[in-house]
């Protein structure tokens, strides 16, 4: 009914953290920059977290947007007010509200579970020394 | 049937973002968007099956018909949306170009 609301709303969330977090890490980076002779030799092993948070960010905005449009495929969102046809019976909108509690949380559970085993993953993978070019054969 | 279209198309743009020698062509724009749309519809799925059963998996031939028919519109939809990103982001300045060309 309404569920794609609950991963719109994470999205609004998470896109300001990121916003929020790559200002910090610009400030951070230029302190860094003042001590150059001993950052100079470190090698970036992490992912920076604006980045990761903006790969949230991406996935829910992207998800939101494809389920928005599936909504207005089956008619429970219209381009008039309120927008939600469900909104225009109190039964409805309990049962909307219902939907969103349930189905829409566990949908933006998943999206972000998913998302942390991937940054987890991404973080180990950048650990790895760099592979040896591959040759061609001979 | 939506969110099995959804899956091959995040699966096939994953693999090209994999192959890509440069970002130039924003590959991972389509990447999220099917993948985040596939999560979230396997949500759904997780609900349907609780609620229907093994009957989730046995639909109607019309049902099927309309959910493909929507998982098709979705991809293109998806895809659109990479296409328009592409455009404005104008990695290699190919749109850029053309513009200054015909304003010449």
């Amino acid at each position: 009914m309404a569920c794609f609301l609950v991963t719109a709303a994470e999205a609004i969330v998470v896109t300001a953290a990121a916003k929020i977090v790559k200002k910090n890490e610009r400030s951070a980076e230029s302190l860094k920059l003042e001590k150059k002779a001993e950052t100079e030799t470190t090698h970036e092993n992490k992912l920076p977290w604006s980045r990761k948070l903006m790969i949230l960010a991406s996935l829910l905005w992207g998800g939101a947007f494809l389920l928005c449009y599936e909504h207005i495929w089956h008619g429970e969102v219209v381009p008039f007010f309120p927008f939600l046809t469900a909104m225009n019976d109190p039964g409805d909108t309990a049962e909307m509200l219902h939907e969103m509690s349930t189905v829409g949380v566990t949908m933006a559970l998943i999206v972000t579970v998913v998302w942390a085993i991937m940054m987890f993953a991404a973080d180990k993978i950048m650990a790895r020394p760099d592979p040896e070019p591959v040759e061609a054969a001979a | 049937m939506t969110l099995l279209i959804c899956v091959f198309a995040a699966i096939l743009f994953t693999f090209k973002w994999y192959q890509r020698k440069d970002d130039s062509m924003l590959l991972g724009v389509p990447c999220v968007c099917f993948w985040g749309a596939s999560l979230m519809w396997l949500g759904d799925a997780i609900f349907g099956y609780a609620e229907d059963g093994a009957a989730f998996f046995e639909p109607e031939a019309a049902e099927m018909l309309n959910d493909a028919y929507l998982g098709l519109s979705v991809v293109a939809l998806g895809m659109i949306l990479w296409l328009v990103i592409l455009l404005i982001k104008d990695p290699k300045g190919i749109v850029k170009a053309s513009l200054k060309k015909k304003a010449e």
